[in-house]
């Protein structure tokens, strides 16, 4: 079967006053119906990965690439109307933080039938049923009520949980996961994760977890490309993550504290070697 | 004696009572944690510790001597905090050595300039950034400059809110390195808010988890690394939070 995305050679670039500047260098990774995770540090650009796949990244800054396809369709050669016709329907992205991500003066419910409106002409009631079944899908008690609230009436982990709602009612291929559980708390971020996964599973999408936490995605993944000021350092089978060759990767796994910690002191990377600039 | 001392302290922000009858002794010298979810109240026992919550009942002391309600300089001199985001607790518009020079001109003390030096090498900061400003820092090095400024009036006991939830993995790892290292040059408390249960098992003496204003339990951090919670919240604080043994590095 032909990947879901197929990227070559990907490579993204800001001016600065000092010339360009690439912040992902020529980066190639395919994606099947699978979950892919990013992991990184700042500003090692897998962000800038996750939204060049969706056409986001706005001039100045410039996006080139060899090839990138989804499904077939040459995303390099579609217009803006076209990519609207995508997002969304095709590829949606969940954002890291639901607090400025939510319209602050539209219903959460509104909100939702607006992402499934957009792209499908249905009955209006049909649209509500479909809402509250949404809503009912990530786990948000009595629908009916939450969906008439407002954004700053419901608590981080609700609103991420809406967003999710949002992205996944029009039933993408693709899902783009933005550190999606960073503003959140530990024992809620289970949970949210939790939701995405077991409705890519159920819907059988692909999905792009990106995120600075190895720990998190190596249980939520299949597959990890480690990122590092713009390139690929590794990529394994997230079950072998801790049998990391790369420095980096090796140097991240061992830079965090585990539950049962006995070391005295954290070993540190040393960044001269690696770093970008 | 008790560097901090809490007796049934309840903590509210205007008719909302947010933290119900805190009972805490924390011996000097020691470093324990507070652990729970956003809400629970535990950066607000922090704050009405360092008097930035004033609309509290109960007694808190801290070095044996009872705090009052308004600044408190003594407190001031002896307890100084340290907050989440490093991004938004420097001032954009003074430089490093201003930053770290305030508490010092505040309490009147002498000496300025070889201090801010000393505390700026203390911290593990070069002396070409004396006289940047935040916005020349990357994260982590910020980060230095606030446990910086909280250091410079030599205190006894810290206040650490939630310090490197804002920090990539490595950064947090050489900010806890330097915590670390901090308490045992200096014999300093910390009181420490978080809720990534890992950074308590490298930092930390003893714990409480708090839930809704209260605390449901307090343990050690032996029990905490044996996975041997008693409450069934603690469980499933440390269930969300596991998995990190899992990929710990052969």
């Amino acid at each position: 079967m032909a990947p879901l995305v197929d990227i070559a050679n990907l490579r993204v670039s800001f001016p600065t006053p000092r010339g360009r500047v690439e912040v992902v260098k020529g980066i190639s990774f395919t994606l099947g119906r699978e979950r892919l995770g990013i992991v990184g540090e700042s500003g090692s650009g897998k962000s800038m990965t996750g939204r060049s796949i969706l056409k986001l990244i706005r001039p100045p800054g410039r996006v080139t690439a060899d090839r990138m396809t989804f499904d077939g369709i040459d995303l390099l050669a579609q217009s803006e109307r076209d990519m609207r016709a995508i997002r969304g329907a095709r590829i949606s992205m969940v954002m890291q933080d639901p607090k400025f991500s939510l319209n602050p003066v539209m219903t959460v419910g509104e909100q939702i039938a607006e992402a499934l409106v957009t792209h499908k002409k249905l009955p209006r009631r049909q649209i509500y049923e479909r809402v509250i079944a949404m809503l009912e899908a990530v786990r948000i008690n009595d629908p009916a009520r939450v969906a008439k609230l407002y954004p700053h009436e419901i608590s981080g982990g609700m609103g991420q949980r809406v967003m999710i709602a949002m992205m996944l009612i029009p039933e993408p291929d693709l899902l783009i996961a933005d550190e999606p559980t960073s503003a959140l708390d530990v024992s809620v971020q289970a949970q949210v994760l939790d939701i995405i996964d077991d409705l890519v599973r159920d819907k059988g999408m692909g999905l792009i977890l990106i995120s600075h936490d190895l720990s998190l995605v190596s249980r939520y993944c299949d597959r990890i490309l480690v990122m590092n000021a713009g390139t690929v350092v590794e990529e394994c089978v997230a079950s072998e993550l801790q049998n990391a060759k790369h420095p980096y990767t090796r140097g991240l796994l061992a830079a965090m504290p585990t539950l049962d910690e006995s070391r005295e002191e954290l070993p540190v990377l040393d960044r001269t070697q690696w770093a970008g600039t | 004696m008790n560097a901090i001392t809490l007796t049934d302290l309840d903590v509210s922000y205007g008719d909302t009572k947010v933290v119900h009858g805190i009972n805490l002794e924390i011996a000097e010298g020691e470093s324990f944690a507070l652990v729970g979810e956003s809400g629970s109240g535990k950066s607000t026992v922090l704050r009405a510790i360092a008097g930035l919550a004033p609309d509290w009942e109960g007694r808190i002391s801290v070095l044996g001597k009872a705090r009052t309600h308004g600044i408190d300089r003594q407190v001031a001199r002896h307890c100084q905090m340290v907050f989440q985001d490093p991004y938004g607790s420097l001032h954009p518009r003074k430089t490093i050595d201003a930053t770290l020079a305030e508490p010092l001109a505040i309490h009147g003390l002498s000496n300025r300039g070889a201090r801010v030096e000393a505390m700026l090498a203390a911290v593990g900061l070069d002396r070409r950034f004396r006289f940047r400003f935040p916005h020349q820092l990357s994260g982590g090095q910020r980060q230095r400059v606030a446990i910086a400024r909280a250091l410079m009036l030599e205190p006894k006991v810290l206040l650490l809110d939630e310090p490197t939830s804002a920090l990539d993995v490595s950064v947090q790892a050489e900010i806890l390195n330097l915590l670390k290292r901090l308490r045992r040059e200096q014999g300093l408390t910390y009181l420490l808010v978080t809720h990534n249960l890992p950074v308590v098992s490298f930092l930390c003496d003893r714990l409480a988890v708090m839930r809704h204003g209260r605390i449901v339990e307090v343990a050690g951090v032996d029990q905490l690394k044996a996975g041997a919670l008693t409450e069934p919240y603690s469980k499933e604080l440390l269930a969300a939070s596991g998995g990190h043994a899992e990929i710990l590095p052969t």
